[in-house]
């Protein structure tokens, strides 16, 4: 059904598509990583509370975003190919896991360096912390249960069950820190009044987000291409398209 | 120089800050090259299997 609206939804176009793609995405990466990291590291003045140790920000903050929002993309497609059977859903719920269980570690770890020096501790069980473990499990649960069952279809319909449900956590996250009283600090850029932020401090920081955004996608279509030569290795169209690569 | 050595002491934060920036170079990196390894693998793994041919 989806085939009709989208020719790139096969598996067939869209591992053409994805090799065209990555380098574009992560030549956009890289430029976008070097802006944000020289505005963040370099540019941007030292905050008046916490010294130079808020420069943890631009990598601790862009990757608790996405983790939250590689979770949402993975639930989404994991859901495509459960209800519409959708198989590029499939292959690219299984290419999110990995990258998602990487930037929740990264948001974890860092803000962990972090909190030692301001907060004076490694690690404390409040909502905002907690619940972020909670999503780290989640990625972890969908890969293992992706290596414990051998049959790829039956494992997608598994994985995709497991991270639908696990999309009730992503709000929790969002507003732990408002629904409890959390060590945590609040939102500071998604207020609905202005981010309580200067503007030299902001702008590397939505780069490093978009850097981000760009490198996640960039990864995300070449381990995309490994689930469809994983996925597709007894047809007939990805046998005639690596001869035709050996050919030329 | 001084400024290149003030740089690096991160105001006193320097092992927190460059510890989490060093962290996430060799999460990123990796994530780039894992799967790339990976793909290299499987397409020498499917050049080397003989295609099936239809049973007589």
């Amino acid at each position: 059904m989806f085939k009709r609206f989208h020719p790139y939804a096969s598996p067939k176009h869209f591992h053409r598509l994805a090799q065209r793609l990555s380098p574009w995405l992560f030549g956009l990466s890289a430029v976008l990583f070097a802006a944000g990291l020289t505005g963040g590291l370099v540019l941007a003045p030292a905050d008046y509370q916490q010294g130079e140790s808020f420069r943890i920000i631009y990598l601790h903050v862009p990757s608790a975003w996405m983790s939250m929002f590689v979770y949402l993309v993975m639930a989404s497609a994991g859901a495509a190919g459960l209800i519409w059977k959708v198989k590029l859903g499939d292959i690219i719920a299984r290419a999110c896991a990995p990258l998602g269980a990487s930037f929740t570690f990264l948001a974890l770890a860092t803000g962990s360096l972090w909190g030692k020096p301001m907060w004076g501790t490694w690690w404390v069980w409040d909502a905002r912390l907690t619940s972020e473990l909670i999503l780290l499990f989640l990625y972890l649960g969908y890969l293992a249960l992706q290596s414990a069952i051998e049959d790829r279809r039956a494992a997608a319909r598994a994985g995709a069950v497991l991270a639908i449900v696990g999309v009730v956590n992503i709000p929790i996250i969002h507003y732990s820190v408002v629904w409890w009283s959390t060590l945590h600090q609040g939102a500071t850029v998604s207020k609905f009044d202005a981010p309580s932020m200067a503007t030299s401090m902001l702008i590397p920081l939505l780069l490093m987000a978009l850097a981000f955004k760009a490198y996640f996608l960039a990864v995300l279509m070449v381990r995309a291409r490994c689930e469809i030569l994983a996925f597709e290795q007894h047809t007939a169209w990805l046998r005639a398209e690596l001869s035709d690569e050996r050919t030329s | 120089m001084k400024h290149l050595q003030e740089f690096l002491a991160m105001g006193g934060y320097a092992v927190y800050v460059w510890s989490a920036y060093g962290l996430g170079l060799v999460i990123l990196v990796w994530n780039v090259v894992a799967p790339r390894r990976r793909e290299r693998q499987l397409r020498a793994a499917l050049a080397t299997r003989p295609t099936r041919r239809p049973q007589p």
